[in-house]
């Protein structure tokens, strides 16, 4: 099974680009599972659900949602390959810019959208600068010299990630992203993989600086979800 | 490569290449101490702040020299001159095959033309993906006569296509000149200040109300925003083809607009249900049933037709003006 971790700012649009991607690569005959993490509450599942995509989310409440993610992805491994999909994709929204979800030999995918400014690239983290693969959406309503400032500011903070345009309302963009990410690493183990940057604050060891995925590695506030 | 820079002070990095400078300060990195070389200033970075800016030590160099390579590329303007674009027929959703084979070339306007759903996005995502066969229409994209260069697929920096449509507004927070100037700056281009400023006239020669350098572009009529993005598509996008949803009918001068494009070599693509448009073009493209089920000249019959269509349409306007000014609707028109 293939393994996505796509992050990006809130309602920067991943779901919208999921559902499209997921819905080109179904139509080759990719079967797609996406786990949501975040904070307090998600509608996503729903989303996905009524396009035929099985879903789980996962809720951090107070932990930081990177923090849990990391905690958690492991287990949503597992329920992806029990659940035999070819593809799994993690969606998690970005909420302190400093914490990424990405991991070392994973395809790591970042979704950022036009209407945020051009000094947004500048403003996040990791999950920005380490990804392999871009998505910008909501260019169908900003100019074409916006759309080209935001590639170039992209690229000053990212030379080497492949960076694509993905259109969340009509899709068009989606089945090249599948292209892409068709030809992801296989990963059938997350243990001792490295996140692909720490993730700092305190509250479980993931806070202090560990970067190891693991149960062993595991400690302090760390809650566990239900993935039924 | 790698090792040059890493060899240099900050000061001559800076003095030989300006756009440097940008990259550290893009990353958080804008107080380094510039005597040092940059390799001895990365090795002698704080944790705490690589830590705070999320990079690590190890890929800064590799990523700088990227970075850099990136910016050359882009100044020696490496995008290969594109002197044609063909597009050979696949076949339409019942699965007929379309048997056409359509040149594009820069300068020259082609209209399309047929309702929604009939396979124009389609056609125009196929002219970017590159298709060899291997989208759902199975039609085949050849650049210059040849099959094109696949890694040009998912390389941003040479989008064959620059968009242009009724639903993009600007959004940033900046006057003309200055949104001009950033967008310049960020295509490399010589001298951004000369560019800009005919830019702005160009603008202005196809808006119907003139508006001035320091005007907002979130400001702007949408006859003047659509005059802007025109003029800067025309000069300053790296894509050779443009594509044009429709350009209303209000505040700008069409056929100035579109004689821009091809005076600016480009390969125009226009989208419309405007008779006077898609009469403009050299020819058009009928769509049916997600394929292109003909493809006409526009014959020196339409182009007299064309000359009649934009007299109705200068009559109406002028109603239109005089309805505004709250005239009497009567007499001549
Ligand atoms: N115009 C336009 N709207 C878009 C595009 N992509 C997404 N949207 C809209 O943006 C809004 C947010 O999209 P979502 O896909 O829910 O964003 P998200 O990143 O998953 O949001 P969270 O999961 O809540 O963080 C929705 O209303 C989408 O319809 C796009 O390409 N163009
Ligand atoms: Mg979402
Ligand atoms: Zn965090
Ligand atoms: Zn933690």
């Amino acid at each position: 099974m293939r393994l996505i971790t796509v992050a990006g700012p809130p309602s920067s649009g991943k779901t919208a680009i999921i559902c499209k991607t997921a819905e080109a690569l179904q139509a080759d005959g990719v079967s797609v599972g996406v786990i949501k993490f975040d904070c307090l509450s998600s509608g996503d599942q729903v989303l996905y659900e009524r396009r035929g995509i099985p879903a789980r989310t996962g809720l951090s409440g107070n932990l930081c949602p990177d923090h849990f993610y990391v905690s958690n992805i492991e287990e949503c491994l597992d329920w992806g390959l029990q659940s035999n999909f070819d593809l799994l994709i993690s969606e998690s929204a970005g909420l302190c810019n400093r914490c990424a979800p990405h991991i070392k030999d994973v395809c790591a995918v970042c979704v950022i959208d036009n209407l945020s400014g051009v000094e947004t690239p500048r403003k996040i983290g990791p999950m920005l600068k380490m990804a392999d693969i871009v998505v910008i959406t909501k260019g169908d309503i900003v100019s074409q010299a916006e759309r080209e400032v935001f590639v170039h500011r992209i690229r000053q903070v990212n030379s080497s990630a492949v960076i694509i345009h993905v259109n969340g309302l009509t899709g068009q963009g989606g089945h090249e992203l599948g292209r892409l990410l068709r030809d992801a690493a296989a990963v059938d183990s997350l243990q001792g993989k490295l996140l692909r940057f720490s993730m700092p604050a305190a509250l479980c060891s993931y806070c202090l600086g560990q970067r190891r995925i693991g149960a062993d590695f595991q400690m302090g506030n760390v809650k566990k979800m239900e993935l039924g | 490569m790698e090792s040059t820079y890493a060899d240099m002070t900050l000061d001559q990095l800076f003095g030989e290449h300006p756009h440097a400078r940008e990259f550290f300060s893009a990353l958080g990195l804008s107080s380094l101490p510039e005597g040092q070389t940059l390799g001895r200033t990365v090795a002698a970075l704080d944790e705490e702040l690589l830590l705070d800016v999320g990079i690590e030590r190890q890929d800064l160099l590799g990523q700088f020299c990227d970075y850099m390579a990136g910016i050359e590329r882009l100044r020696n303007q490496q995008q290969a001159l594109v002197s044609s674009v063909t597009v050979l027929g696949g076949r339409d959703k019942s699965g007929n095959p379309e048997n056409f084979r359509l040149e594009l070339r820069p300068g020259e306007v082609t209209c399309i033309v047929g309702p929604t759903g009939s396979g124009k996005s389609r056609f125009l995502a196929d002219i970017e993906w590159l298709a060899q066969g291997d989208s759902p229409t199975g039609r085949t994209v050849l650049i210059n006569g040849a099959a094109p260069d696949l890694a040009r697929r998912y390389a941003v920096e040479q989008k064959l296509v620059a968009q242009l449509s009724q639903n993009m507004n600007f959004v940033m927070d900046l006057s003309a000149e200055e949104f001009i100037r950033l967008h310049a700056e960020s295509r490399m281009v010589a001298d951004p200040a000369a560019i800009t400023a005919t830019i702005l006239e160009l603008a202005n020669s196809l808006a119907g109300e003139q508006f001035t350098p320091v005007t907002p572009v979130t400001a702007l009529s949408g006859g003047q925003s659509r005059a802007l993005m025109i003029a800067d598509v025309a000069c300053l996008s790296s894509s050779p083809i443009v594509l044009i949803d429709e350009i209303e009918n209000a505040g700008i001068d069409r056929k100035r607009a579109l004689s821009l494009l091809a005076d600016q070599d480009k390969i125009v693509l226009m989208s419309t249900h405007d008779p006077i448009l898609a009469l403009m073009g050299q020819q058009r493209l009928i769509f049916k049933n997600g394929g292109v089920s003909s493809i006409r000249s526009t014959s020196p019959a339409e182009r007299a037709n064309l000359t009649l269509f934009e007299e109705m349409d200068a009559r109406l306007t002028a109603v239109r003006h005089a309805l505004r000014n709250g005239e009497e609707i009567a007499g001549e028109f």
